[in-house]
């Protein structure tokens, strides 16, 4: 750490923290920028409500297009929540304090979009409630559903909990607008820091975490089981769970890590989120993405070893044909190629840093394509008689912007609650430097 | 399906030879008990006779899964459901008694599609959407290609069913296995699921939306179609209600599809109207089922591309164009 520790005092943290609470021309500019975006992916939506699921490029065999590869996607990033905070968090790691919330920011507002993602995949979006009416509990879509929403709940707890001291404070210190402070009063719950209010607090979080965990699993585990529980080559896969999860922790990580530096760059958090945690996080994602590299080796050696004729066809299309390019590209570049850097430390600075997880953020994304993909293209029985684009896959551009806009959203709400909230908790952060409010 | 066959084979009791005095007694205890128990039976036998009597003579009837069962005639109400209420539980029950089957004989095709136009007609389809398909297949290399008829397979064990989210694909007592269009979601899983390819999405608003509007929904013609939801074949279970044939059945001039009940083990062709045992049929032309080792147990047999009556022509560009 480079600070002098000295110095700091209580009103210093907090003004360090909380400075970027207020509304400058930067933050009008982007959220203009944002907003502007969703409207134009929104109308896209709409385009697909009036005259169906057509308008994408999803057809009869290829059924799952772009929407269910980029729902899988954000399942994946919103695992990292558990990750940082419960596995390591659990763990007694206590250089995770900054980065907790920034995880559970992640955690949340992917979670919460990948529940409108999946809506936008359906051809009937009125009948969501069905699901609810008629749910059978036999279909992996009613588990999914429900870990889900269990998921967001917890983490929005987990978001929450930790923040109703730093609100108080807030309240109390904060040089700001009237209707912020009393909103963040009414967020405090009468929060006075209390040994007895703490202990509560401090116990519900311990009890999430470790709730969150096996919740964490299941969601990505009970994703992969949509696939795993057909008997299509590509999909027929016993591995799926582990893959999905390490898979999901590769993601996420690389989320956290790129949005650690915008925050501490554009929040001039320099003396909190420090190189020592860029150099940390590089480590949290070498070791996750070598897990991942081995549930790689399993998914596609085996199979490959024995090539049975449903697999052997799906597996020459991946290795050489015509998805080879994208498939090379997202594991080298995405995964083996990441791994190798990181092990050197320059390569865990900031920017390089950043560099790499943006690289493997969006192998990400498109590794989700390879898995959701390629397997319908080949199915048991031969395509025969139908249109060429039934055939052969081609994402249209209204699909596109439908694809993109639950990125613009995420944007949006992590943008928000990192503009009104302390990106690093406050109180945690000032009672583990030792400086007490005076 | 395998029924369950409860042949009594004859139990002999065997006979001891030399009874021992204490094996007396033993017989006599196991006597004794046998009595008791006679006496018991006896006794309920009574009372239940006695209970006939009271109320009225015992039907047999025939339940749904094709069990007989007897039941006291005072005991039977008359089931009446009217209007939609009735159309839903008829689709959701299937017809009593009935296992359909379907016999496609591969030898017998040469690519008329005569049984899509018929499917696609009575479906209200578009060219591009197949209930019923026919592919041309080879299975190796060094084997002949030949012509395959595929639909949904109404398979026994139905992936596609086992996935629905809200219960909109359902197997019936009588082996379909249909779509209540009014409640599916659109999510597609049952696509994903099903090995055959069976299933269609409605991804644009349906051929003949327009002028089916107002018309009341038949799940078991899947009419009208309706945009975002999903069809496939249906074994025309419309037609099968009024005693007739599946359409594909009936429109094929190449005499490819026996159909029937495999309850009576006996299959009609569709084209020469001759009915025969199912079982035979099988036993001697080498039914199979397609892909057996996925365990879904199809209602759809195959007879073998053998001693094909048409020579194999590569099918003419029957592809519809680009929606
Ligand atoms: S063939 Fe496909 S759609 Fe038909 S019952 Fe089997 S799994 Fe379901
Ligand atoms: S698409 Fe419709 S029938 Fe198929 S699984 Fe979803 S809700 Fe069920």
């Amino acid at each position: 750490m480079t600070m002098d520790d000295n110095k700091l005092t209580f009103d210093k943290i907090t003004s360090d923290l909380t400075h970027h609470i207020r509304i400058n021309k930067g933050f009008l500019v982007w959220m203009g920028f944002l907003t502007v975006s969703l409207v134009a992916c929104l109308y896209a939506y709409s385009l697909q409500l009036r005259t169906g699921l057509g308008v994408a490029g999803i057809r009869d065999y290829v059924t799952w297009g772009l929407y269910l590869a980029n729902f899988v996607f954000f399942v994946a990033a919103s695992l990292i929540g558990m990750l940082i905070s419960a596995v390591l968090g659990l763990a007694g790691m206590k250089w995770i304090t900054p980065l907790t919330r920034i995880a559970e920011t992640i955690a949340v507002s992917f979670a919460a979009v990948a529940g409108l993602v999946i809506v936008s995949d359906m051809g009937r979006p009125e009948r969501l409630a069905y699901v609810f009416i008629y749910g059978r509990p036999q279909s992996p879509i009613l588990w999914d559903v429900t870990v889900i929403i269990t998921y967001f709940a917890l983490s929005l707890l987990l978001l929450y909990l930790p923040m109703i001291a730093d609100m108080a404070i807030l309240h109390r210190k904060g040089a700001l607008p009237s209707w912020l402070k009393g909103t963040y009063k009414c967020l405090s719950l009468n929060f006075t820091d209390t040994p007895a209010q703490n202990r509560i607090i401090n116990r519900s979080i311990r009890m999430l975490l470790i709730l969150l965990v096996p919740m964490a699993l299941s969601i990505h585990t009970v994703t992969s089981w949509l696939f795993a529980v057909t008997s299509r080559a590509g999909w027929d896969s016993s591995i799926f769970g582990p893959y999905f999860v390490s898979g999901a922790f590769v993601a996420g990580s690389a989320a956290v890590i790129i949005a650690m530096f915008f925050f501490r760059k554009n929040y001039k958090l320099q003396d909190y989120i420090t190189d020592l945690h860029f150099d940390n996080m590089g480590k949290v994602l070498v070791t996750v993405s070598l897990v991942y590299l081995y549930f790689n080796i399993n998914e596609f050696l085996v199979p490959g070893y024995k090539l049975q004729r449903a697999d052997a066809i799906h597996l020459t299309e991946l290795f050489s044909g015509k998805d080879a390019c994208m498939f090379w590209i997202v594991q080298i570049g995405g995964l083996v190629l990441p791994i190798l850097l990181l092990f050197f430390r320059p390569f865990r600075k900031p920017l390089p840093i950043l560099v790499i997880s943006i690289a493997v953020l969006i192998a990400a994304w498109f590794k989700r394509y390879l898995i959701v993909i390629p397997t319908q293209e080949h199915p048991f029985l031969p395509i025969q008689h139908v249109p060429q684009n039934f055939v052969v896959y081609t994402p249209t551009l209204v699909e596109t912007m439908i694809t993109i806009g639950p990125f613009i959203l995420v944007l949006i709400i992590i943008t928000l609650i990192s503009k009104f909230f302390p990106v690093i908790p406050l109180h945690e952060t000032a009672v583990e430097k030792g400086v007490e409010d005076v | 399906m395998e029924e369950n066959n409860n042949t009594h084979s004859p139990n002999e009791p065997e006979k001891s030879k030399a009874s021992t005095r204490r094996d007396f007694l033993k017989n006599l205890g196991l006597a004794g008990v046998g009595v008791a128990t006679g006496a018991a039976a006896l006794y309920s036998g009574h009372i239940f006779e006695a209970k006939k009597e009271a109320t009225g003579e015992s039907k047999v009837l025939l339940t749904q899964d094709g069990r007989l069962v007897s039941v006291d005639s005072l005991e039977i109400k008359s089931h009446e459901k009217t209007g939609e209420d009735l159309r839903e539980s008829q689709s959701r029950e299937g017809i009593p008694g009935r296992r359909w089957v379907m016999v496609t004989d591969l030898s017998r095709c040469r690519n008329a599609r005569k049984c899509i136009s018929a499917c696609q007609e009575a479906h209200h389809l578009r060219p591009e959407q197949y209930h019923m398909n026919t592919l041309q297949m080879q299975d190796s290399p060094n084997t002949a290609p030949y012509n395959m008829p595929k639909n949904c397979q109404h398979c026994d064990n139905p992936p596609c069913v086992a996935v629905c989210p809200v219960d909109a694909t359902y197997k019936r007592p009588d082996g379909i296995v249909l779509i209540e269009n009014d409640r599916c979601i659109g999510c597609r899983f049952c696509m994903a699921a099903c090995p055959y390819s069976a299933r269609i999405f409605n991804w644009i608003e349906p051929k003949d939306a327009a002028k089916d509007q107002g018309i009341e929904y038949n799940a078991e013609l899947n009419v009208p179609q309706k945009l975002g939801t999903i069809s496939k074949c249906l074994f025309s279970a419309d037609r099968l209600r009024e005693g007739k044939l599946p359409y594909c059945v009936e429109a094929c001039p190449n005499s490819v599809y026996y159909f029937g009940d495999e309850n009576e083990d006996s299959v009609t062709n569709g084209t020469t109207k001759e009915t025969v045992r199912l079982s035979k049929l099988l036993r001697d032309n080498g039914g199979y089922q397609l892909m057996p080792e996925l365990g879904t147990k199809p209602r759809v047999y195959y007879l073998p591309p053998k001693n094909r009556l048409f020579p194999f022509e590569e099918a003419k560009d029957a592809t519809p164009e680009k929606v």
